[in-house]
């Protein structure tokens, strides 16, 4: 028995006959295949976001307990001690940048509706550690003023958050004298202000984080141990990557748990679609069957032309999603992250990965819905089928 | 009748696609009532949210705390009933997963603007009097097992340490869509902590002030007269109706609720393409046989009208199933998201937009063959066999 007797081109021949109907159950596989990517697109997307906000030798220090920076809080006194450990990089001073973060109440451009944004104040050494950043359009805050610095994607969002533009949050107002790029880092929906003026305006005499930059990368392990087991310091240190990608937990597993839920959902129905459009096929191809047979191709020869047929079908429908997902990725997806309370922006992104898997994804759709028609069309007997004609 | 009769049979002609088109169907018409259901869930918080109350916060965030004393002043506008305080307290029970909300308030004037929270007699005794007990919600109770007597250990986000309580005991929604997912117990408690402990956070401070006023009609003015107080202070407020400030949280989420919407429709989309498809082919296979009734002298009209006929029975037969089921299944998923959806209940709307969805899906699926068996000519079909 050699595997496929029956020429492929049989197979897709078919499909192309009865174009109609191919293409209507095509669509609806393809409409589910763009779910399934797109909510996986989604995910890496933020993901990619979070993570790549994230440098690999930044440690962030906060308060024992608290998950965000905005929970978070520390002493002068414990901020000193922390940036004068051994692990820390230093040029002339240490690299640790204190920093605050506060969230502030702005309206949406597009809908008028309010959101959190987070505002963190931080000085020059705290800019050079996230070397990501770059300012597009403006300049720099300066230290000790009443200035601020934007990312791409809040002032594109949020009202008075345009390049010259000013905002009014603490008893103050701000000017908007840069934008900056994060390389579509979490970064991108932050207001960047000077430490020292932001905390004077809250009245805070606490830090919110601490920031610092590592010799190497590999001491990080023996940083957070001097952390924890110092006694004067209630802290704990995180590498800044690890944050990040802790804040994304639960949004990305509500997108991840939502998304496939409802992907298999909609694939039962899909391959519903697939099954009656296969029964179809195999009903009215009784006595072509039967020729088949009586010319002597094997049940499996049969069995397997009609399996490819269906998976033929699946992947036109699988291409076609994916090619509909590819598009989602120059949208912006604009969020409340649930776990820091305020605003993040991401895209779209698809990744090799996220292309094989939907593939596999909709092979497998097509398989279980050709299945039963292709068993069906292989035990069909070669007389009756014959005499069917 | 006999004309329904011919559509049921035909229907039971292909006994295999009918039942796999029917399944589709109802699973369709399942996912997009479920769907629907998960939106209105996420708009509950408002939609039970009450016009006759006031929420005023910081007019930089939520997370900037106010002043105890500014409750006096508020008291004293005019227009205000009554007012009390909450305050967040974003601790975690045992472990991160297990996040529920807590709120440190005043519990007799709380409980008195809030009717809907219920608590017996024997409950209230025990919860006013002790400053370190606290009272949760039926559901809340029922999803991490909290009785009466117990003493939970919460560990504190934004207040750090362990933070102990004595479940007072349990509180009752007034009505089933009310929210009985949270704990609440006394401000005074963590107020005196805040100094002990010398936590690093403001103390005499409150998240919100409640009040509550006589007449609905006067929220914008007495919002205004509040904030007024405040304004050109360190500590500005902003006032709005308890409705706008549960629809402020939904808004932040506004990308999700629209995702799920657009995808409910995309479910709807994929049923169309799968049921058209049945019925092309139905249409197709049964060719000759139109023609043959029209050689007996039936309209072309009535020939269309039974593709269109049996499309709809058969939409209208899933539809019915499908919304039948939506109630079942939606009581299950709400008991397995547990506390996640403050309500979770199937409304009569969306029962009635998931039939017309269906219904919808017959007529699309109808058209093309109905224009096909309607052109058809008599001696094309019957040589077509």
């Amino acid at each position: 028995m050699r595997l496929l007797d029956i020429p492929l081109a049989y197979s897709i021949r078919n499909l192309w006959v009865r174009r109609m109907t191919t293409i209507l159950t095509a669509m609806g596989m393809a409409l589910v295949v763009y779910v399934f990517a797109a909510v996986l697109m989604l995910d890496a997307g933020l993901r990619n976001t979070l993570v790549s906000t994230g440098e690999p030798d930044n440690m962030v220090v906060t308060r024992q307990g608290s998950v965000t920076e905005v929970q978070s809080s520390i002493d002068r006194g414990q901020a000193s001690i922390v940036s004068q450990f051994p692990e820390v990089a230093s040029f002339i001073e240490p690299l640790a940048s204190r920093e605050t973060v506060v969230l502030i109440n702005l309206k949406k451009r597009d809908t008028g509706k309010a959101s959190n944004v987070v505002v963190r104040g931080l000085d020059e050494t705290g800019r050079g550690m996230r070397r990501q950043v770059k300012v597009v359009e403006g300049r720099a805050c300066r230290p000790g003023s009443e200035e601020i610095m934007v990312g791409v994607a809040s002032s594109r969002q949020f009202q008075g958050l345009g390049l010259g533009e000013s905002v009014r949050f603490g008893g103050r107002d701000w000017r908007v004298v840069g934008l900056f790029d994060g390389g579509r880092s979490g970064f991108d929906s932050e207001i960047w202000a000077d430490g020292e003026v932001l905390r004077q305006s809250f009245r805070r005499t606490t830090y919110s984080s601490l920031v610092v930059r590592l010799m190497d990368p590999s001491q990080a392990e023996s940083f957070r141990n001097r952390v924890t087991s110092d006694p004067r310091l209630p802290l704990s240190a995180k590498s800044e990557r690890q944050y990040y990608e802790d804040q994304s937990e639960s949004l990305s597993r509500f997108i991840k748990i939502l998304g496939l839920t409802l992907t298999v959902i909609f694939s039962i129905g899909a391959i519903i679609g697939a099954t009656i459009t296969m029964q179809s096929a195999v009903a009215t191809r009784v006595a072509e069957i039967g020729t088949l047979r009586a010319l002597g191709f094997q049940r499996s020869a049969i069995l397997l032309a009609f399996l490819a047929e269906s998976v033929a079908l699946s992947l036109v429908g699988g291409v076609i999603g994916l090619s509909l997902a590819s598009l989602m990725q120059s949208f912006e997806f604009s969020t409340t992250n649930f776990q820091s309370f305020s605003e993040l922006s991401f895209g779209f992104l698809l990744t090799p990965s996220i292309v094989i898997q939907s593939l596999v994804f909709s092979v497998a759709m097509g398989v279980a819905g050709g299945m039963l028609p292709a068993i069906r069309a292989s035990r069909i007997a070669i007389v009756e089928a014959l005499r069917a004609a | 009748m006999l004309i329904l009769r011919l559509l049921f049979l035909n229907i039971w002609r292909n006994k295999g696609r009918s039942v796999l088109t029917f399944l589709g169907l109802v699973i369709a018409v399942l996912a997009f009532g479920l769907l629907s259901t998960v939106v209105q869930a996420w708009y509950s918080g408002a939609e039970s949210a009450s016009q006759a109350r006031l929420i005023t916060r910081s007019s930089i965030s939520l997370i900037f705390p106010l002043p105890l004393s500014h409750g006096e002043r508020i008291r004293q506008v005019d227009g205000v009933e009554s007012m009390t305080v909450s305050r967040w307290f974003g601790g975690v029970y045992k472990d991160t997963r297990n996040f529920f909300p807590q709120f440190a308030v005043d519990p007799p004037s709380y409980f008195e603007i809030y009717p809907e929270y219920m608590l017996s007699d024997e409950v209230r005794n025990k919860f006013y009097r002790d400053r370190r007990s606290a009272v949760v919600g039926r559901r809340l109770a029922q999803q991490y097992g909290f009785a009466p007597g117990d003493i939970i250990t919460l560990k504190g986000q934004i207040f750090p340490g362990n933070w102990e309580f004595l479940i007072a005991g349990i509180y009752e929604g007034k009505e089933e869509q009310t929210d009985t997912g949270k704990m609440y117990f006394h401000w005074a408690y963590l107020n005196e902590e805040v100094k002990r402990r010398k936590i690093s956070r403001d103390a005499d401070s409150v998240g919100v002030f409640i009040t509550s006023i006589a007449d609905p009609g006067r929220a914008a003015e007495v919002s205004m007269a509040i904030d007024e107080l405040f304004s050109n202070s360190a500590k500005e407020t902003l006032t709005e109706t308890e409705q706008a400030f549960q629809l402020g949280f939904v808004a932040m989420t506004e990308a999700i609720v629209v995702a799920i919407r657009a995808v409910s429709y995309v479910v709807i989309l994929i049923i169309m393409a799968v049921m058209a498809n049945t019925m092309a082919m139905t249409a197709r296979e049964r060719t000759s046989e139109y023609a043959t009734l029209k050689a007996l002298g039936f309209s072309p009209k009535f020939v269309a009208g039974l593709v269109a006929g049996e499309s709809m029975l058969m939409a209208l037969l899933g539809g019915v199933v499908g919304v039948a089921l939506t109630y079942p299944v939606a009581a299950a998923f709400h008991e397995a998201t547990g506390t996640l959806f403050r309500s979770f209940f199937v409304s009569f709307d969306t029962s009635i937009m998931q039939l017309l969805a269906a219904l919808a899906t017959g007529v699309v699926a109808a058209i093309f063959p109905m224009i096909k068996v309607y052109r058809i000519r008599i001696v094309e079909g019957l040589r077509a066999i």
